[in-house]
């Protein structure tokens, strides 16, 4: 039962792709890539959104067979007709999605489907005392008998490597998984991670987030367009090398746009106080004042639970404050409706697209067109040339690639998504934007496409105010960054301020909780 | 707008140029191939299927759960579920023929006829409140679609009987010196040939298919089936939709209510029962998606008339009704099968 065959020496090859190549028909998701997987060692994917990184962790991990190339685990080639074979030989995936079961305890969730039975039934006490075991190994102390509703998603993160060593990997991958973690617990899991190296697990890794995949990988395989374009060990590389070979030449975000008059103050939030929405009873945000010009881009920097997309909901409609007001060119617009507020010139990009931003069942016109309907109706009917003429417009303004107004939102890369939600609002023609992790899992073309979008607008007099969980991101379009912990204002830099100083105005450097 | 029930209407924009398989076509144009076929089919068995004067007769069985139907496919569009409208149904047949029978005022020893046209807009007006009943709860009370109309088709069917104390109103005709003569119009009458129940069938569905392609409301509506809270966020007044095709749905139900009552020339507290179901199945089979978001008032009106012509034609034939109630239920899973293959798809 314990997690690892102690076999082999640190560093050695245990799994290695040499020329994996996969087509879909026409389409070739990978072309012959090659690398090495290393005993006790973390080596991560970097690419860019559709570069091939996911196809080739179901390659690895028996989802998928490749069209050519082989597998070579322990030296040998090795061909796996479902996961479940890869399984046995000693790799396990995990998903982005967590694939517990949140109504089951910790311990049904880590036996699900392979339950230990005895002649009565299922031995729920050697159950437990294994998982008691994987959870001491892991020195995570959770009880095995606590639904997975109840903890936190770092922990329910736990429960699944625990559930992946439990069936003895020796390679684990793990596809994103900190998208959803706080700064704390990522830091428990690249402990874990860390231990689980040091104990001979080779982990492969897979995030977009840059500057914390350095900070725990000893091998970087860059992808772009299904083909390997660099390889390199930790010590070799930095930031700048990755996102180079990422995206083809010298990347930035941008920087704050200048050379114009910003004007009269848009947005004017003042001494807002909303209480957690959960009813916990403290203040997610917490007597907050800010005034925003227009023409000026304010970034927002936090924490998860810092009260970013409570705040950006509250001043947008979403949420009811308990005190405080939010002026829109000076009126008051503090209580109204989402649709009064983008009626007035006040709109928001939330921060989950597939939740709270997308209509999946409708085009990608339609969705475009759903906050300015008005535009294109007189009197009772809409008119179809008006909104074909609106749709053209903004699939131009913000760039989207698509087949046209008519395609299915689904057949949409993830960046493209996120431009459709943004291109959605501006098409309002708003005084004031508001984006919640306008970021958030589009790859890193897409975003400095996005910001030079914002940027643009800006210009033309926008007022845009965004959030961001990465320091890199502030530094990039914002003319002033503001830091906020607990639901109020830490701290308010420049563009000149250092990614040390905003991180510690957050907390961040202390990980107290 | 062309034969393609079984889908989202996107033909509205561009991009829906490509040139699709006939294999696709045929999926695509599902319900009104079956209908096609059931129509070959029984009138190759028996020669009184194919005439005129059938196809009316099977017609104006049609407008009875088609109107039901068209409020359902309102309420599925947004997510929901209309479990209520068979006793709406029946409920307002009941007022509608309580009306007629004069109100007597105790008070001032007189007794009150109104016209027909005052006893239809008063059972419309019944079929909006009951259906505002169940939006309110649904929308603001937060009680889920299934629950709360499942509670109202109780207490709908209840009133209902209590009215008539399980009786049945027979004498709807009206009295010439009473002026409220005509109600047997909406049931009997035609135009240029057709029933007036086939009429108003077609005259709604013609209404609901602008309101949802053309109007800022169908938008919203499909808006929010899809993803209310996406739709939210953009500014539409999901409540306030979600009431509206509720009400919308009790509305169709009364006049679907009055129409069975002028057919029958009678109104009793138990005709409609299981209706809903009928309905339910009319809007599947034409397509929509019970999850919501995906469905049109073609497909829907395609589905009625599958179920109405199968269930016609099987009784044509002379198969017991027994075997109706098989092959209607095996229609509709078949239809929730193909349904299942095309949004999985996705």
């Amino acid at each position: 039962m314990s997690a690892v065959a102690e076999t082999g020496h640190k560093g050695e090859v245990v799994l290695a792709a040499r020329n994996v190549a996969k087509s879909y028909g026409s389409v070739h998701a990978l072309k012959g890539v090659n690398f090495d997987i290393h005993r006790g060692q973390v080596t991560t994917l970097f690419g860019e959104n559709g570069a091939g990184k996911s196809t080739l962790m179901k390659i690895l991990s028996g989802v998928v067979t490749p069209t050519s190339g082989e597998i070579i685990l322990d030296g040998e080639p090795v061909s796996f007709a479902s996961s479940s074979q890869a399984r046995d030989r000693g790799i396990s995936i995990i998903h982005q999605e967590l694939s517990l079961a949140p109504n089951m305890n910790v311990r049904d969730n880590i036996f699900m489907g392979r339950e230990i039975m005895m002649a009565t039934g299922v031995d729920f006490a050697e159950e437990e005392r294994q998982t008691r075991l994987l959870m001491a190994e892991l020195e995570e102390d959770i009880d095995p008998l606590t639904p997975v509703e109840d903890l936190r998603l770092g922990q329910q993160q736990i429960v699944e490597i625990a559930r992946a060593l439990s069936v003895n990997s020796r390679i684990l991958i793990m596809d994103e998984p900190t998208s959803a973690l706080s700064a704390s617990e990522v830091e428990v899991l690249f402990k874990v991670i860390r231990d689980l190296t040091n104990r001979g697990v080779s982990i492969v890794y897979i995030s977009h987030h840059l500057e914390e995949a350095l900070q725990i990988t000893n091998h970087a395989v860059v992808l772009r367009d299904g083909a390997m374009t660099a390889y390199a060990e930790r010590k070799d590389i930095d930031l700048e090398w990755i996102v180079r070979h990422m995206v083809g030449d010298n990347f930035d975000l941008g920087s704050p746009p200048t050379g114009y008059d910003k004007g009269e103050v848009s947005l004017s939030i003042e001494g807002l106080t909303v209480p957690d929405p959960g009813g916990a009873g403290y203040a997610v945000v917490d007597d907050l004042s800010l005034a925003v010009r227009a023409g000026e881009i304010v970034c927002i920097y936090g924490l998860m639970g810092a009260g970013r997309t409570e705040l950006l909901e509250t001043v947008a409609g979403r949420l009811k404050a308990t005190a405080g007001r939010v002026l829109l060119k000076g009126r008051d617009v503090t209580g109204q409706t989402i649709a009064q507020c983008i009626r007035d010139g006040l709109v928001l990009v939330p921060e989950d697209r597939q939740r709270d931003g997308l209509v999946q069942t409708m085009t990608v016109g339609r969705n475009l067109s759903l906050a300015n309907i008005g535009a294109f109706t007189r009197g009772l009917f809409t008119s179809a040339a008006r909104e074909l003429d609106l749709v053209g417009d903004a699939i131009r303004k913000v760039h989207i690639k698509t087949d046209g107004g008519g395609a299915a939102i689904g057949s949409l890369s993830g960046g493209n998504q996120q431009k459709v939600v943004i291109g959605k609002m501006l098409a309002t023609d708003p005084e004031v934007i508001l984006l919640d992790e306008p970021s958030r899992g589009i790859d890193i073309g897409a975003k400095a496409e996005v910001f030079k979008l914002l940027a643009e607008r800006a210009r033309q007099g926008l007022a845009v105010v965004y959030t961001t969980s990465e320091v890199g991101e502030c530094l990039s379009i914002a003319h002033r960054i503001i830091v906020m912990r607990r639901g109020r204002i830490s701290a308010e830099f420049g563009p000149d301020a250092t990614k040390e100083q905003i991180m510690a105005a957050s907390g961040e450097a202390v990980h107290a909780h | 707008m062309s034969v393609t029930p079984a889908i989202d209407t996107k033909a509205a924009t561009r991009g829906g140029k490509r040139k699709k398989s006939f294999v696709e076509l045929l999926f695509e144009g599902r319900a009104f191939f079956a209908l096609i076929a059931i129509v070959v089919v029984f009138s190759l068995m028996s020669p009184n299927y194919f005439t005129v004067s059938n196809f009316l007769i099977m017609a104006s069985h049609v407008a009875i759960f088609g109107l039901l139907a068209i409020g359902m496919l309102l309420v599925i569009l947004n997510g929901g579920i209309d479990l209520s409208v068979g006793s709406t149904l029946g409920l307002a047949g009941v007022v509608a023929g309580f009306l007629m029978q004069g109100v007597a005022l105790p008070q001032i020893g007189f007794i009150l006829y109104p016209s027909v046209w005052v006893v239809v807009v008063l059972t419309c007006l019944l079929g909006a409140v009951v259906g505002a009943v169940n939006g309110v709860l649904i929308a603001y009370l937060r009680v889920p679609a299934f629950v709360a109309t499942l509670g109202v088709l109780y207490v709908a069917r209840g009133i209902a009987l209590l009215m008539t104390n399980g009786l049945t109103y027979n004498n709807l005709g009206g009295r010439p010196e009473l002026g409220n003569t005509g109600f047997d119009w909406l049931g009997f009458n035609r135009l240029a040939g057709i029933p007036i129940g086939v009429l108003v069938l077609f005259v709604f569905a013609i209404a609901c298919h602008i309101l949802l392609t053309r109007t800022a409301f169908g938008r919203w509506l499909y808006a929010s089936g899809g993803n209310e809270r996406a739709a939210e966020l953009s500014g539409v007044p999901v409540k306030r939709v979600k009431i509206s095709v509720y009400v919308l749905s009790g509305i169709c139900a009364a006049v679907a209510g009055l129409v069975l009552s002028s057919q029958l020339t009678s109104a009793g507290p138990t005709a409609g029962t299981t209706y809903e179901l009928t309905a339910i199945a009319a809007v599947v089979i034409g397509g929509a998606a019970l999850t919501g978001g995906r469905g049109t008032v073609i497909g829907t009106m395609l589905g009625a008339f599958v179920i109405g012509f199968l269930s016609d034609g099987l009784v044509i034939i002379g198969v017991s009704a027994y075997w109706q109630t098989v092959f209607t239920g095996a229609v509709i899973v078949t239809a929730v099968l193909l349904n299942s293959i095309k949004y999985g798809r996705r």
